[in-house]
């Protein structure tokens, strides 16, 4: 028998949704079966945390007197894009500060960007802001030197056109020297072994063919309520999948949006990736509702049945190769230790399990409790038959 | 701002008779405090473990001056302060610990820090994404 969202949000009102996160969710359906659990259950929680490039902020100033039409703009010394509309603005989660020194001394320290500046502007720090235009009759101001904070602007919503990655590469270094890459500083030689996913608890994975999660789906975003907006930039939902459906490689994004101005700093965290740049930590959670028994085999996936594909950072990555060196499923990722070749590596996590696990419980008590409704996608996520690719660039270049 | 920091000094043979420390005092401001010392004897080589206090400019200053001087010098710490506030338990701290001070558990995920096992190399300071690890600030 199916249930439907409609009748899960009655039970969520009353306060009578049963809720389990996507961990405790493998006990209970192991306990109890799948088909008891299926009827019992009405929603999994999902959860993660780790850092999200392809991440921004809109803000809309309000306008000045006299009015201004803004052509570039400062925020804490960090560039922000103007070519939008007056007083429209779009913070990048990387930007770095004009003055900053990036690599020149290798490997930069990356203190400060867009991704800080959107943790400070949640923050309700006060935040400098330098402006410039050309002037024009109906916008004269060509200059603006001020400060303000989230609580003197119009709007400010956030908007990551790339987050939540389903599945994502383990980074390792064949080469000879030490390098430094997004996913941390890689040792010569197979020296460590670096992942990032929250894998039995990540949102995509526990929906692996996007039977719930589509347009229009309620999350759980940076501590606030947002929304799915689209299937996220570089969405690839063709990849080889395991006999889980689970794909073996980065697959599936989203693109999320929600009002910046309810969330909270804890769970959008600017990042200083050292040798690289800065980004922006994005705290996500899925519900995912129990409308039938094959919604929730998915939502029992484990860590040992998720595979991720390990990828040389020091050549292979670079260059586009493709190659994929071996092939670890998480459980033993979590162990702190795997074997490639005939070499011991020891792991370690770029995105935070702990605070997956946080994510997961918030969500389940926000259900729990009547705080958050459950919504019906208005267009599911393309899957593998949209045929629809992660290609590299087609265009002509040297 | 004033920084304090204990450095472990080893100094070669031709350099034990040199009086140093007064030569950081003078040129750097640099306020110390001699925490151990081993006059060369058999190898020939001194060791002084200081604790040294001024700002961070005087201090590196100094590191350079001591390093060009051919004295080596290596970072003692128990200054490292882990924020669990600011932490999220990523475990980047962790991948480049020579001495295992920071620590993931595994299955768990959880990041443990053992000040007794740090060394004071402070590159977990370098790399900390989040800003969580700082030196202890005087």
């Amino acid at each position: 028998m199916k249930k439907t969202i409609d009748e899960i949000n009655e039970k969520i009102k009353k306060g009578k949704a049963v809720v389990f996160t996507a961990e405790e969710i493998i006990e209970v359906a192991k306990e109890q079966g799948l088909k008891n659990t299926a009827k019992k259950v009405d929603v999994v929680t999902t959860g993660t945390f780790g850092p999200m490039c392809s991440s921004g902020a809109f803000i809309n100033l309000g306008h000045t007197r006299p009015r201004m039409r803004i052509t570039r703009a400062w925020l804490n010394d960090v560039e922000v894009f103007c070519g939008i509309a007056a007083v429209d603005l779009y913070i990048g989660a990387t930007q770095i500060p004009d003055n900053d020194p990036a690599n020149k001394e290798h490997p930069g320290r990356f203190r400060y960007g867009g991704g800080h500046l959107i943790e400070d502007l949640v923050a309700g720090k006060k935040i400098k802001i330098k402006a410039l235009s050309y002037g024009t009759d109906c916008y004269p101001k060509k200059e603006l030197t001020g400060e303000f904070t989230i609580k003197d602007i119009n709007d400010a919503f956030l908007f990551n056109p790339r987050n939540c990655y389903q599945n994502y590469n383990v980074a390792v270094n064949l080469g000879r020297e030490k390098i430094y890459t997004y996913l941390g500083i890689l040792k010569p030689n197979l020296g460590n072994a670096n992942f990032c996913s929250a894998g039995q608890l990540s949102p995509l994975l526990n929906d692996p063919e996007y039977l719930t999660i589509g347009i229009g789906t309620r999350i759980f975003l940076g501590g606030g309520i947002g929304y799915i907006a689209w299937h996220g930039t570089q969405h690839d939902p063709s990849v080889a999948r395991n006999k889980y459906s689970v794909p073996k490689s980065g697959s599936g994004t989203i693109a999320v949006i929600g009002d910046l101005k309810t969330m909270k700093p804890e769970w959008l965290r600017g990042t200083s990736i050292i040798g690289y740049g800065v980004s922006l930590t994005v705290g996500i959670g899925i519900p995912i509702p129990i409308l039938d028994e094959d919604i929730l085999k998915f939502t029992c996936i484990k860590d040992s049945d998720i595979v991720a594909p390990v990828v040389d950072y020091s050549y292979d990555y670079p260059n586009l190769t493709g190659r994929v060196i071996a092939e670890i499923d998480y459980a033993t990722l979590k162990s702190g230790k795997i074997r490639i070749g005939n070499k011991t590596v020891p792991t370690f996590p770029i995105s935070s399990y702990p605070k997956a696990q946080k994510i997961s419980r918030i969500l389940k008590n926000w259900l729990q409790t009547g705080k958050f409704l459950l919504t019906e996608p208005v267009q599911r996520l393309p899957g593998k038959e949209s045929g629809i690719k992660f290609r590299p660039f087609q265009g002509r270049y040297k | 701002m004033e920084i304090s920091k204990k450095i472990v000094l080893h100094f070669p043979e031709n350099l034990v008779e040199r009086p140093i420390t007064y030569e950081l005092v003078k040129n750097y401001n640099i306020v110390f405090n001699i925490l151990k010392a081993k006059v060369a004897v058999d190898d020939g080589e001194g060791m002084l473990l200081l604790e040294l206090t001024g700002t961070q400019n005087n201090i590196d200053k100094s590191l350079k001056y001591l390093k060009s001087l051919g004295v080596k010098t290596e970072p003692l710490t128990r200054d490292i302060i882990w924020s669990r506030q600011d932490c999220i338990m990523c475990g980047i701290c962790s991948s480049i610990c020579p001495s295992h001070a920071f620590y993931i558990v595994p299955e768990q995920m959880i990041l443990k820090f053992e000040p007794e096992k740090c060394i004071g190399c402070e590159e977990c300071l370098k790399v900390c994404p989040y800003n969580a690890i700082k030196l202890k600030l005087m």
